[in-house]
Parts: structure tokens; sequence; C-alpha cells
């Protein structure tokens, strides 16, 4: 709760907080909260600027911009969201195992982390595209499969140091469950650099997928998703440049969001972080020079 | 009622797929009567800290056997509220999320599996430490080394076992309180009828509270004596120990 509490008292986090929920809630409703159709044409209302009834204006094809824009919160935002839950989880899953076994399982499970992280991401996803098919969901599948093995490293990393520790020693001396040490011990202490990596991983996640789509490798058409309206407004980038601004603004702005929260996050999560202000610059430098060393992808 | 037989350990220096190993303990064979204070006494580096892993069953040796009453240690179950340890490094010895009465439930809760322990328990168990109530509500990172190693001295004497193994409990602690610790360790062995591992570094702290001292040289014993007898020692390792504790 005091963690909480901590992440309300920080304002920008707060304002993280509220946007990026809000983003959720709207995506989850996307039928109920659209105003129209967002696949209906009105070629009569080509290029319109804002009315009441389409408040952000009609795009090439006169289909109404605001209910494109949240629609396509879904393939943008929410699965992605479900691709991080997944990648982070088999990580988190495989990173346990490594980190708190060690030994030969460890040498295993890592060897195999390092060859998934040793083809570049983007390569990867291209090469999923190109035998699967073009669409969202193989791209969401590139992720996962990408993702994990970076996952895996960091809670790994994260894991074996905690388990090193005399608390968690005391703990097994006594008798405790493995399980049990890993619940109450080392997922706790672990979760801050959970958090941190799948907040940051996520923002990049969500550039990519618009990137895809904006290439017209993800999402495809009639369907909304900010990297394909941002494609559709490129065709017009000259004579109507303030198509671009509705999904691009958007994506700068959910993007920036989440890093911000990805940083409170982290102090939030940590208690020796957050009475300490000093502390709190060196460890999130620590963590940057962390992720710096482990983000392949 | 700790017998150690034979035991032997070694670490691989390489990865995966090197097969140079370190031996670290060789043939260490000893007897752990029930009640006594035995000290064991090394070098930096002559495999300590490994032997009380190894005697706490955190870690399995490669030959040889550790029974406790009969039991190998190795079980769970037969080290469960009887054997209770506090460690060198104060700094990582209370989970950082834990206040000081979560920590010292940890163990009372294992043992009784419920959540009946009331607050008045742990109240005692602070002051017997020398620490008022007002602690209980503290954060690991809100206590001096001292307090901490305080704090972990509770929770190792609230497991209620007979044995509690100290490894280097009082080396990272500064000459004032290390005397206030180990007068408050000879105080609660005496009104508990605890037994101790105390391993250390410093003769002088092992002879102060130690019935047995032990004295480990690069992963064997050289020699057991009574701690009476300390200046009649035989080994010419443990004679030069004694020798550099005098000057
Ligand atoms: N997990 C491990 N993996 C590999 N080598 C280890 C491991 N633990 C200890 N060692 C090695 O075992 C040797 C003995 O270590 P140990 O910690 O038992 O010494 P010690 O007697 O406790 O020393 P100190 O007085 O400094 O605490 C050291 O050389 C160390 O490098
Ligand atoms: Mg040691």
């Amino acid at each position: 709760m005091k963690r909480l509490r901590y992440l309300f008292n920080n304002k920008l986090a707060a304002l993280s907080l509220i946007l990026i929920s809000a983003t959720f809630i709207v995506g989850i409703f996307a039928p109920w909260m659209a105003p129209n159709d967002p696949n209906e044409v009105h070629m009569e209302l080509r290029f319109a600027s804002p009315s009441w009834e389409f408040l952000l204006g009609n795009d090439h094809l006169g289909r109404c911009v605001l209910s494109r824009l949240i629609h396509g919160i879904r393939p943008s935002v929410l699965w992605v969201l479900a691709a991080l839950f997944v990648s982070a989880g088999l990580g988190t899953i495989i990173g346990f195992i490594a980190g708190y076994r060690r030994g030969r399982i460890d040498s295993f499970l890592m060897r195999i982390c390092d060859i998934m992280l040793s083809f570049p991401g983007y390569v990867m996803i291209l090469a999923i595209i190109g035998i699967l098919g073009v669409g969202v969901e193989n791209i969401l599948l590139a992720f996962v499969l990408i993702k994990w093995a970076w996952f895996a490293r960091i809670v790994r990393t994260s894991v074996m140091g905690y388990a090193e520790l005399e608390y968690v020693k005391f703990s097994k001396a006594l008798g405790v469950g493995n399980l049990r040490i890993m619940r109450t011990h080392i997922l706790p202490v672990t979760l801050p650099d959970i958090a941190v990596a799948s907040s940051s991983a996520y923002g990049s996640m969500v550039l990519q997928i618009s990137g895809f789509s904006f290439l017209g490798l993800g999402i495809q058409a009639p369907h909304a998703e900010w990297g394909m309206m941002l494609n559709e407004a490129r065709e017009v980038m000259f004579s109507r440049p303030e198509m671009m601004l509705a999904p691009g603004i958007m994506t700068v702005v959910f993007v920036s969001a989440v890093n911000f929260f990805a940083d409170a996050i982290q102090v939030a999560l940590d208690p020796k972080l957050r009475t300490n202000s000093s502390n709190r610059k060196y460890q999130s430098a620590l963590v940057a020079e962390k992720m710096r060393r482990d983000e392949v992808a | 009622m700790l017998v150690v037989n034979g035991v032997y350990k070694s670490y691989s220096r390489g990865g995966m797929f090197s097969s140079d190993r370190q031996q670290i303990l060789r043939d260490v064979s000893f007897a752990y009567k029930q009640g006594e204070c035995l000290g064991i006494i090394g070098e930096s580096g002559s495999g300590k800290s490994t032997l009380g892993r190894l005697l706490l069953g955190i870690e399995k040796p490669e030959r040889g056997t550790i029974t406790l009453h009969g039991e190998s240690v190795e079980n769970r179950s037969s080290r469960r509220g009887r054997i209770s340890a506090v460690f060198q490094d104060y700094t990582s010895s209370i989970n950082p999320y834990f206040t000081v009465e979560q920590a010292i439930l940890e163990p009372l809760i294992r043992k009784r599996n419920g959540r009946e322990v009331n607050r008045s328990k742990i109240e005692r168990l602070l002051c017997q430490v020398g620490l008022s109530a007002s602690f209980c509500a503290k954060y690991p990172h809100e206590l001096s080394g001292g307090q901490i190693q305080r704090v972990c001295i509770a929770r190792a004497i609230a497991t209620e076992s007979s044995c509690i193994l100290l490894d280097e409990a009082i080396s990272s602690l500064d000459g004032s309180v290390q005397m206030q610790v180990l007068q408050l360790l000879k105080d609660l062995k005496d009104t508990f009828q605890l037994g101790y591992l105390f391993i250390t570094h410093d003769i002088q702290a092992a002879a102060y509270l130690c019935d047995r001292v032990l004295f480990l040289r690069s992963g064997q014993i050289e020699e057991i004596v009574d701690i009476a007898q300390l200046r009649n020692v035989q080994s010419p390792y443990a004679q030069k120990l004694i020798r550099m504790m005098m000057n």
C-alpha cells in the first residue's frame, strides 16, 4: 500500500498511470467508446476538418479519425501488452529456474538464451513474417519468441544475486521449502527488476508494432492501427500534414507515459530507494547500465 | 548430536565443460555434543563458511555424511527447529521488505504452522537481546549493524533450536559492540542452555565463548582442543595462530 501511495505522490507517475489506464479502458471498450464505425467510408467527407460528429476530422476515405484511433488501441497497446505478459512470464519462470538451481540447468538454459539473443531482433521478426506471413499475430508471436530470452537473462542475473543473500540462506537452513523461499524472499526483490524491464520493453514493443504496421507488415486494412494510420497519412504528408498529428501524438504520448511510469515503478517498489534520493540516481544508472548490456534485440 | 564423518567438498573452477575443481574441504570429521560451544577457527579462505553451509544442510557434501540426531541434515524436516544460524554479513541478513517483527516471526510461523504467535513473544525476544519493543515496526535499513546483528540473534533463538551456528557473527562489528554481542551470546547460552557452533578467525573471541576449538587449515582439521588446553596445542599451525594472537 505504501508503494502505491508513493506512485500517487509523484505527479508525473500519477499522470502517466492515469493516461495509461485510461488508454487501456478506452481500448477495452472501444466499440462502445468510439463515436462512429471506424471502417465506415464517407467519400464526400474526405479530409474534412473536425466537426461535432467527427471530433478529429476524417481521413482520406472519410472515415472517423477519432474512432480509428480508439479502435487502434487494441492492436497497438492491448495485444502488445498480452505479448509482453506472456514473454515476461515465460522469461521469469526460466530465469528463476536458471538462477535458483544453477549448475548444469543454468548453463543449458543460458546457452539457449544466447542463441536466441544472437539474432538481431528485427531480422528475427522479418524472418517469422516471411515464414508465417504478414499479420499482427505473427509479429506478436515473434515478440514472445525473442523477448523471453531477454527477460530470462535479466531475471536470472537478479535471482542469482538475491539467492546468495544471507536471509535466503537463513530460510534454507530453517528448512523452508524452495517454492516458499522464492515466493516470499526472492520474487518481491526481483519484482522491481522485472517491472522496470517489462515497462521499458513495453514502450519499445509498442513502437515496433507501429513501425511494422507502418511498413505494411502488421495489421491489414481496413483495421485501424496507429502505425498504419501514420502510413496512410504519409501519402498526403505534404498536402495534409495534420493527418499525421493524431496517431503520431498518441504514440509519442503513450510511449513517454510508459517510460515515465517505468522509472517511477522502480523507485516505488524498492524500499531503500524511497527514503534516499541520492541512492536513487545511482540505482537507476545501475539498472540502465544493466539493460544496455542486456538489450541485444 | 551433530556428527560429521569424512566430509569432502570441492567447487568447479571453470565453466560448464571444465573439470578443473578446487578442493575446499578434505576428510573433515568431528562430533558436536549437545549444549557445548565449539569454536571453528581458521584463516580466511580455509573453508570455514563452506563447512558452515554444509552443517546447515544448505549444500551437499561430495563425500561423507553429516547427521543431526542420527538423520541426515539434508532432510529439511530433520533440521527444522533443531539448528539455526546467524551470518556474517548483516547488510543482507534480513529481507529488506520485512519489518523486524516479520523477520522474527518467520521461524515462529514455520514452527507452529499457524499464526497465533503473539506480539508479546516478539517483544520478549527483542528485550532479551537488549532492544526495545519500538524496534518491531522498523525496517532493516533503519537499523545499525549492531542492532541488526541483535535482531538476527533474536531471530535465531526464536526457533528454539538447541544449536545455533554463528558464522563470523561479530566480525563485521567494531570493538566495543563486538564485546557487547559476545557478552549477550554468553548470557543467552546460560539462560537457554544453547549450544553454539562459533565460526571465527578471532581466537580471543573463541576463547571467551567456547568450550572446545577446532583449527581448520586449508580444508583440513589440524587439531581439536579443549579451551583449558589452548596453551598446549600440538600442531605448529595452531601454535602459530596463538602466538600471533598473543602479540
Ligand atoms: N560457491 C562457491 N563456488 C566456488 N568457490 C567457492 C564457493 N564458496 C567458496 N568458495 C571457495 O572456497 C574457499 C573457502 O571459502 P570460505 O568462504 O569457506 O572461506 P572462509 O574460511 O569462510 O573465509 P573467511 O574467513 O574469509 O570468511 C575460497 O577459496 C572460495 O574461493
Ligand atoms: Mg567465511
